[in-house]
């Protein structure tokens, strides 16, 4: 088997933002350096004060892949998603920022497509999505499946926003791309990531896309809600008139 | 320009287009008057179909859910060889 791999002469700095991911972070990073064996790229843990014990088991990390592979940047309290990611990347040496979960639903398999992707397109944005032949979801019953259906067709027809995962947080962004764009969002939580994608599309930036697989929450919950769907919906029309 | 601007600008059009076929009479008038609920109900019944069409084929990953417990295990092993705590949350 050929392997082809050509020169990469780019840097990827992957953050993560984590609160109480104590297991997941260490297995994560584990699979990060398992699939992105000939890549340079640093992990740049933003942890909000995790009363688990994450940033302990972020400094066993450390001492054993090196300290300039992996980051911990801390904050005091749960502060937001956006924050977090402009947090880390204020440190971040790369020119090319991974975002993605840490509680394994991201699979890091798929870096290596993300990257071969960015390199055949030259895209600014590679996002990963859950929905087109290749990627999947499992773990999800009917009624969610319907929400995230119905969620999707509504957001398409009103957006027009040229993914067809608009919710997913598993992507690879130019680095100035993402400063560029996250500077203009306000939203909170997943409409965040909405925010982000469509006006990287508003922006004309090139937007590609990948295939993933979300295997949802392994240990802990995930809930969704009345007030998440009216959140949502808020979050739909905001967007709507503002971008 | 703001995709509300694009979204206005394509409803303003269809008007133009509904209040000419009410001036031109081609089509008798009271089916014309119509049209705007036609239109919506249209929309909604494609919705509604793109909602079930989507859900048929939502694409769905069993195995994957089996690749990660391997992974998991693997990396369990590992880190507690190298002293990283893998106790649970």
């Amino acid at each position: 088997m050929g392997n082809e791999q050509k020169e990469n002469s780019n840097k990827y700095s992957i953050i993560i933002p984590t609160y109480n991911e104590r297991l997941n972070i260490a297995l994560l990073v584990y699979l990060i350096f398992k699939h992105l064996p000939n890549v340079n790229f640093e992990i740049s843990v933003v942890d909000d004060g995790s009363p688990d014990g994450t940033q302990d088991i972020v400094k066993q990390l450390q001492s054993v892949y090196g300290e300039d592979r992996i980051l911990l940047r801390a904050r005091p309290k749960k502060l937001g998603l956006g924050t977090a990611y402009i947090h880390g990347l204020k440190h971040a040496s790369g020119n090319f920022v991974v975002i993605m979960d840490a509680d394994l639903s991201h699979h890091p398999k798929y870096l290596p497509n993300f990257i071969k992707k960015q390199m055949e397109t030259g895209a600014d944005i590679v996002t990963g999505t859950r929905y087109v032949k290749g990627g999947g979801v499992h773990g999800w019953n009917l009624m969610r499946k319907l929400t995230s259906r119905g969620a999707n067709v509504l957001a398409q027809t009103l957006l027009w926003p040229g993914v067809s995962d608009l919710t997913g947080s598993f992507r690879l962004y130019r680095k100035s791309v993402l400063e560029d764009v996250i500077g203009s969002c306000v939203s909170k939580g997943y409409v965040f990531q909405m925010e982000m994608i469509v006006r990287a599309t508003r922006k004309g930036y090139n937007i590609a896309e990948v295939p993933i697989t979300f295997v949802d929450r392994v240990y802990g919950s995930s809930k969704l809600g009345g007030s998440e769907i009216v959140e949502y919906l808020k979050g739909l029309i905001y967007l709507l008139l503002t971008t | 320009m703001k995709h509300i601007l694009k979204i206005l600008a394509l409803l303003v059009a269809i008007s133009a287009c509904w209040i000419g076929l009410l001036q031109v009479s081609v089509i008798p008038e009271s089916y014309t008057w119509l049209l705007p609920l036609y239109f919506i109900v249209s929309l909604g019944c494609y919705g509604i179909l793109m909602v079930g069409v989507g859900l048929m084929q939502f694409p769905t990953c069993p195995q994957e859910a089996l690749l990660l417990h391997q992974d998991i295990l693997e990396a369990k092993d590992f880190l507690k060889n190298k002293g990283v705590d893998v106790g649970s949350n």
